[in-house]
Protein backbone atom coordinates (compact mmCIF):
# COMPACT_ATOMS: atom_id res chain seq x y z
CA UNK A 1 0.00 0.00 0.00
CA UNK A 2 2.45 2.07 -0.76
CA UNK A 3 1.23 6.15 -1.66
CA UNK A 4 0.62 7.62 -5.04
CA UNK A 5 2.88 10.65 -3.25
CA UNK A 6 5.95 8.14 -2.21
CA UNK A 7 5.34 6.52 -6.42
CA UNK A 8 5.76 9.87 -7.32
CA UNK A 9 8.46 11.15 -5.25
CA UNK A 10 10.73 8.30 -6.61
CA UNK A 11 9.59 8.59 -10.40
CA UNK A 12 10.47 12.25 -10.22
CA UNK A 13 14.25 11.32 -8.37
CA UNK A 14 13.23 13.59 -5.34
CA UNK A 15 13.51 10.43 -2.57
CA UNK A 16 17.19 9.74 -4.26
CA UNK A 17 18.22 13.06 -4.10
CA UNK A 18 16.90 13.19 -0.69
CA UNK A 19 19.78 10.36 0.28
CA UNK A 20 22.26 12.15 -1.87
CA UNK A 21 21.59 15.34 -0.07
CA UNK A 22 21.75 13.62 3.50
CA UNK A 23 24.57 11.81 2.91
CA UNK A 24 26.78 14.84 1.49
CA UNK A 25 25.83 17.34 3.77
CA UNK A 26 26.94 14.79 6.53
CA UNK A 27 30.08 14.40 4.58
CA UNK A 28 30.66 17.73 4.22
CA UNK A 29 29.85 19.19 7.54
CA UNK A 30 31.86 16.79 9.15
CA UNK A 31 34.95 16.98 7.17
CA UNK A 32 34.86 21.12 8.52
CA UNK A 33 33.50 19.80 12.16
CA UNK A 34 36.61 18.51 12.10
CA UNK A 35 38.93 21.02 10.56
CA UNK A 36 37.76 23.54 13.42
CA UNK A 37 37.19 20.83 16.20
CA UNK A 38 40.37 19.04 15.76
CA UNK A 39 42.76 21.99 16.02
CA UNK A 40 40.47 23.34 19.19
CA UNK A 41 40.33 19.48 20.55
CA UNK A 42 43.93 19.33 20.65
CA UNK A 43 44.56 22.75 21.92
CA UNK A 44 41.97 22.23 25.04
CA UNK A 45 44.58 19.04 25.51
CA UNK A 46 47.45 20.64 25.19
CA UNK A 47 46.53 24.04 26.91
CA UNK A 48 45.28 22.16 30.35
CA UNK A 49 46.57 22.76 33.57
CA UNK A 50 48.32 19.11 33.04
CA UNK A 51 48.88 19.39 29.67
CA UNK A 52 52.13 19.78 27.89
CA UNK A 53 51.97 23.27 27.21
CA UNK A 54 49.79 24.66 30.17
CA UNK A 55 48.13 28.03 29.24
CA UNK A 56 45.49 28.23 32.03
CA UNK A 57 43.43 31.59 30.45
CA UNK A 58 43.21 30.17 27.02
CA UNK A 59 41.73 27.18 27.96
CA UNK A 60 39.59 28.26 30.26
CA UNK A 61 38.35 31.04 27.27
CA UNK A 62 38.01 27.90 24.71
CA UNK A 63 36.23 25.92 27.36
CA UNK A 64 33.46 28.43 28.07
CA UNK A 65 33.53 29.37 24.22
CA UNK A 66 32.49 25.39 23.78
CA UNK A 67 30.57 25.03 26.29
CA UNK A 68 28.17 27.97 25.40
CA UNK A 69 27.61 26.46 21.50
CA UNK A 70 26.81 23.21 23.02
CA UNK A 71 24.26 24.09 25.38
CA UNK A 72 22.25 25.82 23.15
CA UNK A 73 19.72 23.45 21.37
CA UNK A 74 20.66 22.92 17.82
CA UNK A 75 17.03 23.82 16.23
CA UNK A 76 17.95 27.24 18.06
CA UNK A 77 21.28 27.70 17.31
CA UNK A 78 20.80 26.96 13.92
CA UNK A 79 17.80 29.40 13.71
CA UNK A 80 20.76 31.86 15.31
CA UNK A 81 23.34 31.16 13.01
CA UNK A 82 21.19 31.77 9.98
CA UNK A 83 23.40 35.64 9.32
CA UNK A 84 26.78 33.65 9.53
CA UNK A 85 25.55 31.08 6.90
CA UNK A 86 24.50 34.16 4.76
CA UNK A 87 27.89 36.11 5.40
CA UNK A 88 29.84 33.07 4.58
CA UNK A 89 28.06 31.51 2.09
CA UNK A 90 25.89 34.13 0.36
CA UNK A 91 22.72 32.76 1.16
CA UNK A 92 20.72 32.11 4.18
CA UNK A 93 18.90 29.02 2.82
CA UNK A 94 19.47 25.91 0.77
CA UNK A 95 22.09 22.88 1.77
CA UNK A 96 24.80 25.51 1.82
CA UNK A 97 23.82 27.73 4.39
CA UNK A 98 22.95 24.54 6.05
CA UNK A 99 26.43 23.48 6.24
CA UNK A 100 27.43 26.03 7.87
CA UNK A 101 25.11 26.11 10.62
CA UNK A 102 25.72 22.16 11.17
CA UNK A 103 29.63 23.23 11.03
CA UNK A 104 29.12 25.36 13.57
CA UNK A 105 26.79 23.82 15.67
CA UNK A 106 28.90 20.75 14.91
CA UNK A 107 32.15 21.83 15.72
CA UNK A 108 32.03 22.39 19.91
CA UNK A 109 31.22 19.07 19.96
CA UNK A 110 33.99 17.77 17.65
CA UNK A 111 36.10 19.44 19.87
CA UNK A 112 35.26 17.55 23.10
CA UNK A 113 35.31 14.09 21.21
CA UNK A 114 38.81 14.90 19.88
CA UNK A 115 39.66 16.29 23.57
CA UNK A 116 38.39 13.09 25.08
CA UNK A 117 39.97 11.01 22.70
CA UNK A 118 43.46 12.29 23.10
CA UNK A 119 43.68 12.50 27.00
CA UNK A 120 43.25 8.53 26.69
CA UNK A 121 46.80 8.83 25.48
CA UNK A 122 49.11 7.67 28.53
CA UNK A 123 50.74 10.03 30.53
CA UNK A 124 54.15 7.93 30.57
CA UNK A 125 54.25 7.47 27.05
CA UNK A 126 54.17 11.43 26.51
CA UNK A 127 57.01 11.54 29.14
CA UNK A 128 59.18 9.52 27.17
CA UNK A 129 58.41 11.08 24.31
CA UNK A 130 59.45 14.22 26.42
CA UNK A 131 62.69 12.52 27.71
CA UNK A 132 63.59 11.63 23.78
CA UNK A 133 63.85 15.16 23.23
CA UNK A 134 60.48 15.80 21.73
CA UNK A 135 58.88 19.35 21.20
CA UNK A 136 55.42 19.99 22.45
CA UNK A 137 54.46 20.38 18.72
CA UNK A 138 56.22 16.82 17.57
CA UNK A 139 54.47 15.47 20.96
CA UNK A 140 51.30 16.40 19.20
CA UNK A 141 51.96 15.92 16.05
CA UNK A 142 53.85 12.19 16.07
CA UNK A 143 52.55 11.04 19.39
CA UNK A 144 49.22 12.35 20.63
CA UNK A 145 47.28 11.95 17.25
CA UNK A 146 48.82 8.97 15.73
CA UNK A 147 48.92 7.37 19.36
CA UNK A 148 44.84 8.17 19.81
CA UNK A 149 44.09 7.38 16.38
CA UNK A 150 41.52 4.45 16.89
CA UNK A 151 39.85 6.10 19.25
CA UNK A 152 39.78 9.39 17.07
CA UNK A 153 38.05 7.64 14.40
CA UNK A 154 35.88 5.71 16.89
CA UNK A 155 34.78 9.62 17.82
CA UNK A 156 34.46 10.35 14.28
CA UNK A 157 31.75 7.97 13.53
CA UNK A 158 29.73 9.05 16.17
CA UNK A 159 30.10 12.59 15.52
CA UNK A 160 29.10 11.69 11.69
CA UNK A 161 25.67 10.08 13.01
CA UNK A 162 25.05 13.19 15.64
CA UNK A 163 25.59 15.63 12.30
CA UNK A 164 23.16 13.25 9.94
CA UNK A 165 20.51 13.82 12.83
CA UNK A 166 21.32 17.44 12.97
CA UNK A 167 21.18 17.97 9.14
CA UNK A 168 17.46 16.32 9.02
CA UNK A 169 16.26 18.90 11.28
CA UNK A 170 17.84 21.58 8.61
CA UNK A 171 14.91 20.39 6.18
CA UNK A 172 12.45 22.56 8.87
CA UNK A 173 13.91 25.94 7.87
CA UNK A 174 14.60 25.18 4.24
CA UNK A 175 17.74 22.74 4.20
CA UNK A 176 17.69 19.55 1.74
CA UNK A 177 17.99 15.84 2.53
CA UNK A 178 15.57 13.27 4.25
CA UNK A 179 14.39 15.65 6.83
CA UNK A 180 13.17 17.76 4.42
CA UNK A 181 11.46 15.11 2.88
CA UNK A 182 9.74 13.68 6.10
CA UNK A 183 8.80 16.76 6.91
CA UNK A 184 7.20 18.56 3.84
CA UNK A 185 5.93 15.46 2.35
CA UNK A 186 5.36 13.48 5.05
CA UNK A 187 4.32 15.23 8.15
CA UNK A 188 2.70 18.37 6.91
CA UNK A 189 0.80 16.09 3.79
CA UNK A 190 -0.10 13.61 6.32
CA UNK A 191 1.52 10.93 4.48
CA UNK A 192 3.24 8.56 7.19
CA UNK A 193 4.49 6.30 4.87
CA UNK A 194 6.76 8.78 3.47
CA UNK A 195 8.10 9.96 6.95
CA UNK A 196 8.67 6.29 7.57
CA UNK A 197 10.36 5.43 4.36
CA UNK A 198 12.55 8.40 5.28
CA UNK A 199 13.28 7.07 9.31
CA UNK A 200 14.24 3.71 7.60
CA UNK A 201 16.45 5.27 4.61
CA UNK A 202 18.52 7.22 8.10
CA UNK A 203 18.59 4.62 9.55
CA UNK A 204 20.07 2.23 7.01
CA UNK A 205 22.94 5.02 6.21
CA UNK A 206 23.56 4.95 9.94
CA UNK A 207 24.33 1.90 9.84
CA UNK A 208 26.65 1.68 6.88
CA UNK A 209 28.61 4.73 8.29
CA UNK A 210 28.86 2.66 11.78
CA UNK A 211 30.09 -0.63 10.08
CA UNK A 212 32.46 0.64 7.85
CA UNK A 213 34.24 3.14 10.98
CA UNK A 214 34.38 0.08 13.19
CA UNK A 215 35.98 -1.81 10.15
CA UNK A 216 38.25 0.93 9.71
CA UNK A 217 39.23 0.95 13.89
CA UNK A 218 39.72 -2.57 13.77
CA UNK A 219 42.14 -2.48 10.98
CA UNK A 220 43.99 0.93 12.29
CA UNK A 221 43.82 -0.10 16.20
CA UNK A 222 47.42 -1.85 16.96
CA UNK A 223 46.16 -2.49 20.78
CA UNK A 224 44.43 -5.52 19.71
CA UNK A 225 45.82 -8.33 19.42
CA UNK A 226 45.96 -10.25 16.05
CA UNK B 1 79.45 13.53 35.35
CA UNK B 2 76.19 14.02 36.71
CA UNK B 3 76.63 16.36 39.07
CA UNK B 4 73.30 17.23 41.28
CA UNK B 5 74.34 20.46 43.93
CA UNK B 6 71.71 20.60 46.48
CA UNK B 7 68.88 20.23 44.76
CA UNK B 8 64.82 20.72 46.30
CA UNK B 9 61.87 20.03 44.78
CA UNK B 10 58.50 21.28 46.24
CA UNK B 11 55.62 20.74 44.14
CA UNK B 12 52.85 22.75 44.85
CA UNK B 13 49.20 21.60 45.74
CA UNK B 14 46.21 23.27 46.66
CA UNK B 15 46.77 22.14 50.08
CA UNK B 16 49.84 22.46 51.17
CA UNK B 17 53.34 22.87 49.57
CA UNK B 18 54.68 19.23 49.41
CA UNK B 19 58.47 18.69 49.56
CA UNK B 20 60.21 16.07 47.30
CA UNK B 21 63.04 16.23 47.55
CA UNK B 22 65.55 18.62 50.09
CA UNK B 23 68.90 19.05 49.36
CA UNK B 24 70.19 16.45 47.48
CA UNK B 25 73.70 16.61 46.70
CA UNK B 26 75.38 13.42 44.39
CA UNK B 27 77.90 12.92 41.34
CA UNK B 28 77.61 10.26 39.33
CA UNK B 29 80.99 9.68 37.43
CA UNK B 30 80.96 8.42 33.87
CA UNK B 31 81.18 4.90 33.42
CA UNK B 32 79.76 4.13 36.59
CA UNK B 33 76.06 2.12 37.39
CA UNK B 34 74.84 4.72 39.82
CA UNK B 35 71.76 3.29 42.51
CA UNK B 36 69.49 5.43 44.11
CA UNK B 37 67.25 3.21 46.67
CA UNK B 38 64.42 4.30 48.47
CA UNK B 39 60.72 3.17 49.80
CA UNK B 40 58.15 4.58 48.12
CA UNK B 41 57.46 7.76 48.38
CA UNK B 42 60.82 8.87 49.06
CA UNK B 43 61.44 10.74 46.26
CA UNK B 44 63.56 8.90 44.59
CA UNK B 45 61.20 8.85 40.91
CA UNK B 46 61.16 13.01 41.79
CA UNK B 47 65.37 12.58 41.80
CA UNK B 48 65.55 10.82 38.47
CA UNK B 49 63.07 13.12 36.73
CA UNK B 50 65.31 16.21 37.89
CA UNK B 51 68.33 14.53 36.32
CA UNK B 52 67.06 15.17 32.99
CA UNK B 53 65.01 17.93 33.81
CA UNK B 54 61.37 16.62 33.44
CA UNK B 55 60.89 17.80 36.88
CA UNK B 56 61.98 20.99 36.88
CA UNK B 57 64.03 21.64 40.92
CA UNK B 58 62.42 24.36 42.56
CA UNK B 59 66.23 25.19 43.78
CA UNK B 60 69.89 23.79 42.84
CA UNK B 61 71.45 22.84 39.99
CA UNK B 62 71.70 20.14 37.67
CA UNK B 63 75.41 19.87 36.43
CA UNK B 64 75.84 17.58 33.34
CA UNK B 65 79.85 17.63 32.23
CA UNK B 66 80.18 20.93 34.71
CA UNK B 67 77.17 22.65 32.66
CA UNK B 68 74.43 23.39 34.12
CA UNK B 69 71.17 22.17 32.39
CA UNK B 70 68.78 24.58 34.18
CA UNK B 71 70.67 27.88 32.24
CA UNK B 72 69.83 25.80 28.64
CA UNK B 73 67.44 27.20 26.74
CA UNK B 74 64.36 24.68 25.67
CA UNK B 75 65.25 24.35 22.72
CA UNK B 76 69.08 23.30 23.43
CA UNK B 77 67.89 21.17 26.58
CA UNK B 78 66.03 19.14 23.93
CA UNK B 79 69.07 18.44 22.20
CA UNK B 80 70.85 17.76 25.81
CA UNK B 81 68.18 14.84 26.46
CA UNK B 82 69.17 13.01 23.87
CA UNK B 83 72.12 12.28 25.49
CA UNK B 84 70.59 10.91 28.48
CA UNK B 85 68.10 7.97 27.30
CA UNK B 86 65.48 6.71 30.02
CA UNK B 87 63.35 3.92 30.53
CA UNK B 88 60.38 2.97 33.07
CA UNK B 89 58.53 0.88 34.80
CA UNK B 90 55.75 0.37 32.49
CA UNK B 91 57.83 0.53 29.45
CA UNK B 92 55.58 3.27 28.07
CA UNK B 93 56.45 2.50 24.09
CA UNK B 94 54.78 3.99 21.63
CA UNK B 95 51.55 1.14 21.21
CA UNK B 96 50.31 2.22 17.23
CA UNK B 97 54.25 1.72 16.21
CA UNK B 98 55.90 -1.45 15.59
CA UNK B 99 58.71 -2.59 17.49
CA UNK B 100 61.28 -1.24 14.79
CA UNK B 101 59.28 2.37 14.52
CA UNK B 102 59.61 2.69 17.86
CA UNK B 103 63.24 2.20 17.78
CA UNK B 104 63.54 5.20 15.29
CA UNK B 105 61.40 7.45 17.23
CA UNK B 106 63.94 9.14 19.03
CA UNK B 107 66.14 8.93 15.77
CA UNK B 108 63.14 10.37 13.91
CA UNK B 109 62.93 13.36 15.92
CA UNK B 110 66.66 13.97 15.80
CA UNK B 111 65.93 14.66 12.23
CA UNK B 112 68.28 11.36 11.07
CA UNK B 113 66.87 10.16 7.79
CA UNK B 114 64.88 7.12 7.27
CA UNK B 115 67.37 4.65 5.55
CA UNK B 116 70.03 5.37 8.19
CA UNK B 117 67.31 5.65 11.35
CA UNK B 118 66.12 2.02 10.18
CA UNK B 119 69.49 0.87 10.14
CA UNK B 120 70.46 1.54 13.53
CA UNK B 121 67.54 0.50 14.78
CA UNK B 122 67.74 -2.92 13.48
CA UNK B 123 71.71 -3.18 14.92
CA UNK B 124 70.19 -1.76 18.70
CA UNK B 125 67.65 -4.75 18.48
CA UNK B 126 70.14 -6.78 17.82
CA UNK B 127 71.79 -6.09 20.40
CA UNK B 128 69.03 -6.58 23.02
CA UNK B 129 68.13 -9.86 21.01
CA UNK B 130 64.83 -8.98 19.05
CA UNK B 131 65.75 -8.69 16.20
CA UNK B 132 63.50 -10.89 14.73
CA UNK B 133 60.32 -9.15 16.34
CA UNK B 134 61.00 -5.78 14.52
CA UNK B 135 57.28 -5.95 12.78
CA UNK B 136 55.13 -6.16 16.02
CA UNK B 137 53.89 -4.49 18.00
CA UNK B 138 53.83 -3.78 22.27
CA UNK B 139 51.07 -5.38 23.06
CA UNK B 140 51.98 -8.94 21.10
CA UNK B 141 55.33 -8.23 23.31
CA UNK B 142 55.71 -9.64 26.94
CA UNK B 143 56.73 -7.15 29.30
CA UNK B 144 60.54 -8.54 29.10
CA UNK B 145 60.54 -8.15 25.59
CA UNK B 146 58.75 -4.42 25.69
CA UNK B 147 61.84 -3.26 28.34
CA UNK B 148 64.48 -4.21 25.46
CA UNK B 149 62.13 -2.34 22.98
CA UNK B 150 62.37 0.28 25.61
CA UNK B 151 65.83 0.32 26.40
CA UNK B 152 67.02 0.20 22.56
CA UNK B 153 64.68 3.09 21.76
CA UNK B 154 66.34 4.72 24.45
CA UNK B 155 69.97 3.79 23.05
CA UNK B 156 68.78 5.08 19.77
CA UNK B 157 70.59 8.59 19.95
CA UNK B 158 73.84 7.16 21.37
CA UNK B 159 73.33 9.06 24.71
CA UNK B 160 76.01 9.01 27.23
CA UNK B 161 73.47 8.41 30.33
CA UNK B 162 70.91 5.90 30.75
CA UNK B 163 68.09 6.68 33.56
CA UNK B 164 65.94 3.28 34.37
CA UNK B 165 63.14 4.45 37.07
CA UNK B 166 62.17 1.28 38.64
CA UNK B 167 62.56 -0.34 35.11
CA UNK B 168 62.67 -4.02 36.58
CA UNK B 169 59.69 -3.45 38.99
CA UNK B 170 56.84 -4.81 37.05
CA UNK B 171 58.71 -7.99 35.98
CA UNK B 172 59.26 -11.21 37.45
CA UNK B 173 62.41 -12.69 38.56
CA UNK B 174 63.57 -14.10 35.41
CA UNK B 175 63.57 -11.17 33.43
CA UNK B 176 64.53 -8.77 35.84
CA UNK B 177 67.41 -10.77 36.09
CA UNK B 178 68.01 -11.09 32.10
CA UNK B 179 67.17 -7.17 31.98
CA UNK B 180 69.81 -6.37 34.38
CA UNK B 181 72.15 -8.71 32.79
CA UNK B 182 71.99 -6.48 29.71
CA UNK B 183 72.11 -3.59 31.17
CA UNK B 184 75.44 -4.37 32.79
CA UNK B 185 76.59 -5.41 28.91
CA UNK B 186 75.22 -2.33 27.78
CA UNK B 187 77.56 -0.64 30.55
CA UNK B 188 80.63 -2.50 29.93
CA UNK B 189 80.20 -2.58 25.97
CA UNK B 190 79.02 1.04 25.11
CA UNK B 191 80.35 2.90 28.40
CA UNK B 192 77.19 4.18 29.13
CA UNK B 193 77.00 5.23 32.65
CA UNK B 194 73.65 4.09 34.47
CA UNK B 195 71.52 5.47 37.08
CA UNK B 196 68.70 2.79 38.45
CA UNK B 197 66.55 3.81 40.82
CA UNK B 198 64.63 1.16 42.60
CA UNK B 199 63.45 -0.16 45.73
CA UNK B 200 64.58 -3.54 45.59
CA UNK B 201 67.95 -4.14 47.11
CA UNK B 202 68.87 -6.91 45.16
CA UNK B 203 69.51 -4.63 42.01
CA UNK B 204 71.26 -2.55 43.75
CA UNK B 205 73.52 -5.63 44.65
CA UNK B 206 73.87 -7.05 41.28
CA UNK B 207 74.63 -4.62 38.97
CA UNK B 208 75.44 -1.07 40.92
CA UNK B 209 78.94 -0.14 41.88
CA UNK B 210 77.78 2.87 44.06
CA UNK B 211 74.26 3.41 45.59
CA UNK B 212 72.55 6.42 47.21
CA UNK B 213 69.85 5.53 50.11
CA UNK B 214 67.07 8.07 49.54
CA UNK B 215 64.61 8.53 52.35
CA UNK B 216 62.21 11.38 53.30
CA UNK B 217 63.58 13.37 50.38
CA UNK B 218 66.92 13.68 51.64
CA UNK B 219 69.91 11.23 50.60
CA UNK B 220 70.66 9.37 54.06
CA UNK B 221 73.70 7.69 53.13
CA UNK B 222 76.01 7.55 50.13
CA UNK B 223 78.59 4.97 48.90
CA UNK B 224 80.13 2.03 47.54
CA UNK B 225 77.52 -0.48 47.79
CA UNK B 226 79.77 -3.02 49.10
CA UNK B 227 80.53 -0.72 51.93
CA UNK B 228 76.69 0.09 52.14
CA UNK B 229 75.75 -3.35 52.03
CA UNK B 230 78.38 -4.39 54.86
CA UNK B 231 78.14 -1.51 57.09
CA UNK B 232 74.97 0.40 56.97
CA UNK B 233 74.58 3.28 58.80
CA UNK B 234 71.64 4.37 58.24
CA UNK B 235 68.84 3.10 59.89
CA UNK B 236 66.85 2.95 56.24
CA UNK B 237 69.86 1.61 54.48
CA UNK B 238 69.87 -1.23 57.99
CA UNK B 239 66.15 -1.33 57.39
CA UNK B 240 66.56 -2.11 53.12
CA UNK B 241 69.65 -4.54 53.48
CA UNK B 242 68.94 -5.97 56.80
CA UNK B 243 65.44 -7.01 56.52
CA UNK B 244 63.80 -8.30 59.39
CA UNK B 245 62.71 -11.88 58.20
CA UNK B 246 58.95 -12.61 59.67
CA UNK B 247 60.72 -15.82 61.85
CA UNK B 248 63.79 -13.68 63.71
CA UNK B 249 60.47 -11.46 65.25
CA UNK B 250 59.09 -14.08 67.01
CA UNK B 251 60.53 -13.80 70.74
CA UNK B 252 60.83 -17.51 72.04
CA UNK B 253 62.78 -16.11 74.51
CA UNK B 254 66.27 -17.62 73.83
CA UNK B 255 69.18 -15.62 73.06
CA UNK B 256 70.30 -14.26 69.84
CA UNK B 257 73.03 -13.20 67.89
CA UNK B 258 73.01 -11.48 65.16
CA UNK B 259 76.47 -12.10 62.75
CA UNK B 260 77.62 -9.55 60.17
CA UNK B 261 79.90 -10.50 57.16
CA UNK B 262 81.52 -7.88 55.61
CA UNK B 263 83.95 -9.75 52.74
CA UNK B 264 86.75 -9.76 55.13
CA UNK B 265 86.28 -12.75 57.42
CA UNK B 266 87.75 -16.23 56.94
CA UNK B 267 85.78 -18.95 55.74
CA UNK B 268 83.52 -20.90 56.50
CA UNK B 269 83.29 -18.89 59.75
CA UNK B 270 79.82 -20.34 61.26
CA UNK B 271 81.71 -23.84 60.86
CA UNK B 272 84.78 -23.29 62.57
CA UNK B 273 83.00 -21.68 65.19
CA UNK B 274 80.53 -24.86 65.80
CA UNK B 275 83.45 -27.32 65.87
CA UNK B 276 85.69 -24.70 68.12
CA UNK B 277 83.02 -24.50 70.52
CA UNK B 278 81.99 -28.04 70.29
CA UNK B 279 78.54 -26.73 71.00
CA UNK B 280 75.86 -26.77 67.92
CA UNK B 281 73.51 -23.63 67.16
CA UNK B 282 70.59 -23.10 65.06
CA UNK B 283 70.64 -20.64 62.37
CA UNK B 284 67.32 -18.78 62.46
CA UNK B 285 67.99 -16.21 59.12
CA UNK B 286 70.77 -16.26 57.08
CA UNK B 287 70.52 -13.30 54.23
CA UNK B 288 74.50 -13.61 52.26
CA UNK B 289 75.51 -12.91 49.12
CA UNK B 290 78.49 -13.25 47.26
CA UNK B 291 80.18 -10.10 45.63
CA UNK B 292 83.37 -10.28 44.06
CA UNK B 293 84.10 -13.56 45.62
CA UNK B 294 82.98 -12.14 49.18
CA UNK B 295 80.10 -12.97 51.13
CA UNK B 296 78.27 -10.30 52.18
CA UNK B 297 74.89 -10.03 54.41
CA UNK B 298 73.84 -11.58 58.30
CA UNK B 299 72.86 -14.09 59.85
CA UNK B 300 70.72 -14.68 63.05
CA UNK B 301 71.74 -17.99 65.40
CA UNK B 302 70.04 -19.18 68.19
CA UNK B 303 72.45 -19.67 70.89
CA UNK B 304 72.25 -22.64 73.00
CA UNK B 305 69.94 -22.74 76.31
CA UNK B 306 72.84 -23.66 78.31
CA UNK B 307 74.51 -19.95 79.57
CA UNK B 308 77.96 -21.74 79.68
CA UNK B 309 77.50 -23.13 76.26
CA UNK B 310 76.29 -19.75 75.16
CA UNK B 311 79.16 -18.04 77.11
CA UNK B 312 81.68 -19.98 75.13
CA UNK B 313 80.22 -19.05 71.58
CA UNK B 314 79.99 -15.34 72.98
CA UNK B 315 83.77 -15.44 73.64
CA UNK B 316 84.62 -17.40 70.57
CA UNK B 317 82.75 -14.24 68.03
CA UNK B 318 84.80 -12.16 70.53
CA UNK B 319 87.90 -13.17 69.45
CA UNK B 320 87.48 -14.46 65.81
CA UNK B 321 86.94 -10.53 64.78
CA UNK B 322 83.42 -10.89 63.54
CA UNK B 323 80.96 -8.57 63.62
CA UNK B 324 78.25 -9.65 65.45
CA UNK B 325 75.43 -7.69 67.64
CA UNK B 326 73.09 -9.05 70.43
CA UNK B 327 69.50 -9.64 69.46
CA UNK B 328 66.78 -7.63 71.34
CA UNK B 329 64.21 -10.10 72.65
Amino acid sequence: MISEMLAKLWQNGILQLGIWETVYMTLISTAFAYLIGLPLGLLLVVTDKNGIHPISWLNRVLGIVVNAFRSVPFIILMIAMLPVAKFVVGTSLGNKAMVVTLVIAAAPYVARMVESSVKEVDNGVIEAARAMGTSSFKIVWKVLIPEAKPSLITGAIISMVTILGYSAMAGTIGGGGLGQIAITYGYQKYNDDIVWICVVLTVIIVQIIQEAGMLLVRKTDKRIRQ
Amino acid sequence: MIELVHLGKVFQTAAEPIVALEDVSLTIEDGEIFGIIGLSGAGKSTLVRCINLLERPTSGDVLLDGKSLLALPQKELLTVRRQIGMIFQSFNLFEQRTVLKNVCYPLEIAGVSKAEAVKKARKLLELVSLADREKAYPSQLSGGQKQRVAIARALATDPKYLLCDEATSALDPNTTQSILSLLKKINRELGVTIVVITHEMRVVDQICDRVAVIDKSRIAEIGRVSDIFSNPQSEIARELILPQSPLTKKKIGKERVRIIFDGTEAQPAIADMVLACQTPVSIIFADTKELDGKSYGHMIIQLPEDAMQAERITAWLNASGLKFTKEAQ
